[in-house]
C-alpha cells in the first residue's frame, strides 16, 4: 500500500517570496487604480469605443476564467478518473482554479460601466441571458470547488471528495461551455455564431489552465526547495502536448467551417490574409509561437528532460492564448457588421469599415491587476494551507 | 359570499377574524386599485399596438437625413463631436451605394425595435426590455453597463455612455456607464398615442409627403399598415427573423 501523501505549507521567508508578493500586490493595486480612473472619468479614457465595446480587460478576464476551469483538470483526473499519479496536485489544482476565477471576475466586474451595481446583477436575473447563467455558474463554481477542496483536505471526509470532484468536473464543463457560448450565441456577427466555440473554449481551458499550473508548481517547489522529480513533469508535459495539439485542431476546424460558407469569406480573409494586426497575431503569435513552437519544444526528443523547454512551452502557450483571445474578442468586433449586403456602406458611426482599437494603459493596468490578484491569492494560499505535497519524488508515483 | 377563512373554521378564532377582515378588505379595495392602475396605464401604454416606422429612402435626400439626426439630438440632448468613436449616436445617417449599379441612397438608421430583440435576450439583468407596445428600451436603473446588448445587436443601434454628461433633458434621462438607443420618442407616444410623431419624422415630413411614417403595425387600417400592404417594405437582416418594427422602402 502507498504511503499517504504528506502536504505542507510553503515554508519560506526568503526575500524572493516576499519580494514577489510585493510586486504582485503593487500591480494588483495599480489594476484597482486603473479601474477607478475608468469609473470616475468614464470609459472614454480606455481604448474601448462604441465599435469595440469589449477590449483588453475582457481578453484578460476571459483568459483567467477559461484557465480557471482548466486548472481544475488535474484534480478531476485524480478524483473522477482515478489517476492516482495526479492526486498529490489535486489540492493545488483546486485552489488555483478558484484564484484564477476570482482574478478574472474581478476584471469583468471592475470594467462594468456601473460596477457598484453588482447587487443588481446578483438580484435581477434574465434567465434567457447566457451572461446571467454565467453569474450563477461562476459563483457556483467557487462554492463547489471550495467544498471539494475541504473534502479533500479533511481526512474524515475524504470519501466524499470523489462525488464532489465529479460535481465540480461537470460544473466546470458547463461553465466553460457557458463562457464559449457568450460568443457562440452572438448570431448577428459572422466572427462568432458557431456552436464550435463552446467545445473549443473547453479545450483551450485545458491547455491554458495546465500551462499556468505547471509554471506555478515549478515556482512554488523552487521557493522552499522541495523535491520535484522529472517523471511528474514528464507526465504534465505530455498532457500539455495533447491539449495544445487539440486546440490547434479546433482552430483548424473552426476556420475550415467558416471558409466553406461563401458568406463568411470576407471575415475569413480578414483574419487569415488582410487583417493587419489580427492576421499577424493569428499566424505568428497564435499558431506559430502559441501552438507549433510549444509542440516542438514538448515533443523534440533531445529536449525531453529539459525543465527549461517545458517552462518555455508553458509561457509560449500563454502568449498564444492571449493572441487567440485578442483575435476572437477584439478582432471579432473589428470586422464590420454586414447590415446591408450588396452595398458599399458609409456613416458617421463607422458602418462598413474595420474598426480600430488602441488599448489604453488604464485597461492594461486593470488586466494585469486581475492576473496578479489571482497569483497573489494562489501564493498566499500555498503559504497558509497545506496544499502542496512536501515532495514529488520518483518513489511517490 | 362568505370570506374564505369562515368556510374552514366554524368557530372563528382571532386569527381567523383577521384573515376574514383582510379578505373582505381585499375584495372591496383591490378592484379600486386595479381600476386605478389600468386606468393610468391606458393613458400611457396601448398594449394592443405595435409601434413602428416606415422609412421611404427614395423620398429622403441627404439633407433630410441630416435633419432627422439633428432633430433627434435636439429632442434628446445628445451630440457627436467630429470623429469621436465614443459619443452616443441614437440615429445615424447611412450612405449606401449599390455595388452592382452604383445607385446611391441615404437613410436614417436607429434601433429597429425588433419583435424578438437580441439585446433583450442577452441582457443579464433584464434592463434591456421590450414594452407591450413593441418599443425596445433600456432601464437606466438596472443597466450595469456590461455592453453585451451592443455585442448582440445586428444593427449597431446601441451606444454606451463613455463620459460624464451635462445639460440633460427631462424627457431623455441618460447615465454614464449605461447603454442607450433610440426610444422611438416614447415620451411623445405616451402623450399622444397613435397621433404621436417622433422627432425624426417631424423633421422631414411635409403635409403632402411622409418620408418617415409612424404608426401602429397591428392596426390593419392604420396609414403605415395600408402603405406597407400597398408598397411593401424591407426588414433589415430579415434572415435573422427578428421582425423589426422599422421598415424601409427603396432598398
Amino acid at each position: 500500500m502507498q504511503a499517504p501523501i504528506q502536504y505542507a505549507e510553503v515554508k519560506t521567508s526568503s526575500a524572493r517570496y516576499w519580494g514577489l508578493l510585493l510586486v504582485l500586490a503593487v500591480i494588483a493595486l495599480m489594476g484597482v487604480a486603473g479601474a477607478h480612473h475608468m469609473d470616475v472619468e468614464g470609459h472614454h479614457v480606455s481604448g474601448m469605443t462604441n465599435q469595440i465595446v469589449w477590449g483588453l480587460p475582457h481578453v484578460f478576464a476571459i483568459f483567467l476564467i477559461v484557465a480557471a476551469s482548466g486548472a481544475l483538470n488535474i484534480a478531476s483526473l485524480a478524483s473522477v478518473f482515478a489517476k492516482q499519479a495526479y492526486k498529490p496536485l489535486a489540492r493545488f489544482s483546486a485552489i488555483l482554479s478558484i484564484a484564477l476565477l476570482v482574478g478574472g471576475l474581478a476584471i469583468l466586474l471592475l470594467d462594468l460601466g456601473r460596477p457598484e451595481r453588482l447587487i443588481v446583477a446578483m438580484t435581477h436575473y434574465n434567465f434567457k441571458s447566457i451572461f446571467a447563467w454565467n453569474i450563477i455558474l461562476y459563483t457556483g463554481f467557487v462554492v463547489i470547488v471550495m467544498a471539494y477542496l475541504w473534502l479533500m483536505m479533511e481526512r474524515r471526509m475524504q470519501r466524499w471528495s470523489k462525488p464532489a470532484g465529479l460535481i465540480a468536473f461537470v460544473w466546470r464543463l458547463v461553465l466553460t461551455t457557458g463562457t464559449g457560448s457568450i460568443f457562440g450565441f452572438l448570431v448577428a456577427r459572422e466572427s462568432y455564431d458557431s456552436a464550435l466555440l463552446a467545445p473549443m473554449f473547453i479545450i483551450m481551458s485545458f491547455t491554458f489552465g495546465l500551462a499556468i499550473l505547471i509554471l506555478l508548481l515549478m515556482l512554488s517547489f523552487s521557493l522552499d526547495r522541495r523535491e520535484l522529480d522529472v517523471s511528474h513533469l514528464q507526465r504534465l508535459r505530455k498532457l500539455l502536448g495533447i491539449f495544445t495539439a487539440s486546440v490547434f485542431y479546433f482552430v483548424v476546424v473552426f476556420h475550415l467551417t467558416k471558409l466553406y460558407g461563401t458568406q463568411n469569406h470576407g471575415f475569413e480573409s480578414f483574419i487569415l490574409m488582410d487583417g493587419g494586426i489580427y492576421t499577424f497575431l493569428f499566424w505568428f503569435i497564435q499558431i506559430g509561437l502559441g501552438n507549433l513552437l510549444p509542440l516542438a519544444l514538448i515533443y523534440a526528443p533531445q529536449l525531453q528532460n529539459s525543465g527549461k523547454s517545458l517552462v518555455s512551452a508553458c509561457l509560449l502557450v500563454i502568449v498564444g492564448a492571449f493572441a487567440q483571445l485578442y483575435i476572437i474578442i477584439v478582432g471579432g468586433q473589428a470586422y464590420p457588421l454586414n447590415i446591408f449586403p450588396g452595398y458599399i456602406v458609409e456613416s458617421s458611426f463607422y458602418d462598413g469599415v474595420v474598426n480600430s482599437y488602441a488599448p489604453s494603459p488604464w485597461e492594461l493596468m486593470l488586466g494585469c491587476g486581475g492576473i496578479t490578484a489571482a497569483l497573489l491569492i494562489a501564493l498566499l494560499a500555498l503559504r497558509v494551507l497545506p496544499i502542496m505535497p512536501t515532495a514529488l519524488s520518483a518513489e511517490a508515483q | 359570499m362568505k370570506p374564505r377563512s369562515e368556510i374552514h373554521s366554524p368557530e372563528p378564532s382571532r386569527r381567523g377574524f383577521l384573515k376574514g377582515a383582510a379578505a373582505v378588505a381585499t375584495t372591496l379595495v383591490a378592484p379600486g386599485i386595479f381600476l386605478y392602475k389600468t386606468g393610468q396605464a391606458a393613458a400611457t401604454l396601448d398594449s394592443q399596438a405595435r409601434w413602428g416606422l416606415l422609412i421611404d429612402s427614395n423620398a429622403l435626400t441627404e439633407a433630410d437625413v441630416d435633419a432627422c439626426v439633428t432633430a433627434c439630438q435636439r429632442e434628446h440632448g445628445w451630440q457627436v463631436e467630429d470623429g469621436s468613436e465614443t459619443d452616443a449616436q441614437w440615429v445615424r445617417k447611412v450612405k449606401l451605394e449599390d455595388r452592382a449599379t452604383g445607385h446611391r441612397i441615404f437613410l436614417p438608421m436607429m434601433c429597429q425595435h425588433c419583435e424578438n430583440p437580441p439585446c433583450v435576450d442577452v441582457c443579464p439583468t433584464g434592463a434591456s426590455f421590450k414594452r407591450a407596445d413593441g418599443i425596445v428600451l433600456v432601464n437606466k436603473h438596472t443597466c450595469i453597463g456590461c455592453r453585451y446588448c451592443m455585442m448582440a445587436c445586428p444593427y449597431k443601434a446601441r451606444s454606451f455612455i463613455h463620459e460624464n454628461l451635462k445639460d440633460q433633458l427631462p424627457v431623455a434621462p441618460r447615465g454614464k456607464g449605461t447603454v442607450e438607443s433610440c426610444t422611438l420618442c416614447v415620451h411623445r407616444i405616451d402623450r399622444d398615442g397613435a397621433n404621436a410623431v417622433p422627432a425624426c419624422a417631424e423633421a422631414v415630413n411635409r403635409a403632402d409627403a411622409k418620408a418617415i411614417l409612424f404608426g401602429d403595425l397591428n392596426d390593419p387600417q392604420s396609414e403605415i399598415s395600408l402603405r406597407l400592404r400597398e408598397l411593401g417594405g424591407t426588414r433589415l437582416r430579415a434572415d435573422m427573423g427578428l421582425n423589426p418594427g422599422v421598415r424601409y422602402q427603396g432598398l
